[in-house]
């Protein structure tokens, strides 16, 4: 992977996180600590591994995308933004009454392949279908958008069972490793140790990275492409909240959304260009 | 009138909550990684040796409870109603409500009113998914007393109760010294030309819409109806009587909810005109309070205009 490549990524993530920033001032409330820990991983998704075409959002041939924790809707929608399924001026909607750009992400918004929000649920639907595109003779692949918290649901099991049973080499997790959920440290809370043991002994094959390095994000979408018989779970390790200094590893920003002299404040530390601060 | 004051019904489960703990050692409360928002962390920070968090795991918490209450606890399950009374619905009807078990169940974030989070958190179906369990309470505080004299109240009754709270503080318009009787609802303003009935945190909305009728010269009876199951027939029976046309109102869907309970009692014991404020078969958006409120029909003015088609149909019945 050339360095050139990877420098336009980590310029792409940047500009993703001034929007979730400045789309979350805009709508007054919000998930910005589990959206700004998904960032990077979620550019190297959509600007390197996946295949797609926002003109054409509904193309068989495309490679599908499910957010299983839909409350990153702000990162979600800039994403989309970014990628050109949506204009980025929409993202001023977000929240609001009549808007596609709903508190959690559903189905019409371009680019969004189910609708989310209910933890526990994204996976097995990503389950059905990496089975359904293995029937078709598809080479699309599934892709999966977990929070650590999110594991503690019983369905998540299930579906972890279920792909591992089939052998969905066709589907591939990428597992927000943030270490916080809302009440506090998901360790605290309900601890999940050892994970990429849990994993692992339902059949999956386990990637563990630095979820906030682009090199490794990037190489971590080749390699689970490359990997046959079992499904592929990457394990990113990140901080909730990562590039706004007084959100980062703060659980009281797991929900809630920056007020104006807070946005500006975060706007400012990201160097964000000046159309940012026009709310 | 005097300045009214507002408060979450979340907020009156979170200082029953607290209260309750001193009182009774059996008190155990349980939630779901939404300690904050269902103020049970009120209750955590007192008792943390009486307080679960079982993390993003509603099923497992459900049966959890049912355990705990089989030797002699009695616990408070806390989480969102969408949640609770939807992903949990099958360990509540096997596992508490066929063995009639001691568990309260708190289905905080009810309704539309929930605002920006949109559709995946605005509890809308939970009255009802709930109101058919057998052995099952169902309770919808109006405001801020009545609900924290029901939570008191469902430590009194044995067996399984749930109850639903709001997540915006809401004017509080019932005194503490109003009576709460379990399924019975409470007048608040009496009249001959129509009934409406309130279910929750609407009744503000359903006040102002007797004021405006009255400015019409329609003489609208006012009922709180705090309990959906079991539901009060006799105040039914009798509005329908006294006043031949019943409107209800409830933030939930319409199909199943605390409209179709009244009409169920409406249609055996005196049947007359109905009109059913609440949502119609749709579910919720990202929006403010307000906004929703005026989109999904469940302001006074919408209310003033289901009394007056029904006063309609009463008429054209003669
Ligand atoms: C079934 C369900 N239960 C509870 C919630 C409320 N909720 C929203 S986000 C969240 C915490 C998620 O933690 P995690 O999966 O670790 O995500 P992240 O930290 O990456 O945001 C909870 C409990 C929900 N959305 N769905």
């Amino acid at each position: 992977m050339d360095q050139a490549k990877i420098e336009e990524l980590k310029a792409i993530a940047h500009r993703v996180r001034c929007d979730i920033i400045w789309a979350l001032a805009h709508a007054g409330s919000g998930h910005p600590g589990g959206s700004l820990s998904a960032t990077d991983f979620g550019v190297a998704l959509y600007f390197h591994a996946l295949r797609h075409d926002p003109k054409n959002p509904c193309w068989e041939g495309r490679d599908r995308v499910i957010f299983s924790k839909g409350h990153v809707s702000p990162l979600v929608f800039s994403l989309l933004a970014e990628s050109g399924y949506i204009e980025r001026q929409e993202l001023k909607t977000f929240r609001k009454l009549g808007s596609r750009l709903q508190g959690h992400p559903n189905m019409e918004c371009p680019g969004i392949e189910v609708g989310t929000g209910s933890l526990g649920q994204g996976l097995s639907v990503a389950v059905g279908m990496a089975l359904g595109l293995r029937m078709n003779r598809s080479d699309s692949r599934v892709y999966c958008i977990m929070g650590d918290g999110e594991n503690q649901e019983g369905a998540t099991w299930e579906a972890i069972m279920s792909a591992g049973h089939y052998k969905l080499d066709n589907l591939c997790v990428v597992l927000d490793n943030n270490g916080l959920q809302i009440d506090g440290w998901v360790e605290d809370v309900m601890g999940l140790a050892p994970l990429a043991d849990k994993w692992r002994a339902f059949r999956w094959h386990i990637i563990e990275i630095d979820g906030h390095d682009m090199a490794q994000c990037v190489q971590a979408f080749e390699d689970a492409k490359k990997v046959k018989g079992q499904p592929t779970v990457i394990i990113a390790k990140t901080i909730k909240g990562k590039g706004v200094s007084f959100m980062e590893n703060e659980a009281e920003w797991h929900g809630k959304a920056p007020k104006r002299d807070e946005a500006i404040r975060a706007l400012q530390e990201l160097a964000c260009p000046l159309e940012y601060f026009d709310f | 009138m005097a300045e009214v004051k507002a408060r979450a019904t979340r907020d009156a489960y979170g200082e029953a909550l607290v209260e309750l703990g001193a009182k009774d050692e059996r008190i155990v409360v349980l939630g779901a990684d939404l300690t904050d928002s269902t103020r049970t962390k009120w209750f955590a920070d007192k008792y943390p040796d009486r307080f679960f968090d079982f993390g993003i795991a509603e099923q497992n918490m459900l049966n959890a409870a049912a355990g705990l209450s089989l030797v002699g606890k009695i616990p408070f399950v806390s989480t969102y109603g969408v949640f609770v009374a939807g992903r949990a619905w099958d360990q509540i009807r096997t596992t508490t409500c066929y063995s009639n078990l001691n568990v309260k169940i708190g289905g905080a974030h009810g309704g539309i009113s929930v605002g920006p989070d949109g559709a995946t958190h605005q509890a809308l179906e939970d009255v009802a998914t709930m109101r058919v369990l057998p052995n099952m309470v169902v309770i919808v505080p109006a405001d801020f007393y009545e609900c924290k004299k029901a939570v008191m109240w469902s430590v009194e009754h044995y067996g399984p109760v749930y109850l639903r709270f709001g997540r915006e503080p809401v004017p509080i318009v019932t005194k503490p010294e109003d009576p709460f009787v379990f399924g019975k609802a409470n007048l608040i303003n009496d009249g001959s030309d129509v009934t409406i009935i309130n279910n929750g945190p609407v009744l503000k909305q359903c006040m102002e819409a007797v004021e405006m009728l009255a400015q019409k010269g329609i003489s609208a009876r006012l009922l709180n109806m705090h309990t959906v199951k079991p539901i009060d027939r006799a105040a039914i029976r009798q509005a329908a009587m006294e006043t031949g046309a019943i409107v209800t109102v409830e933030e939930h869907q319409v199909m199943g909810g605390f409209g179709s309970a009244v009409a169920e009692a409406v249609v055996q014991e005196h049947p007359v005109p109905m009109r059913f404020i609440g949502i119609q078969d749709r579910f919720g958006e990202s929006g403010t309070p307000e906004e929703l409120f005026e989109e999904f029909g469940l302001t006074a003015k919408h209310i003033v205009k289901a009394v007056e088609e029904v006063l309609a149909q009463k008429k054209g019945r003669g």
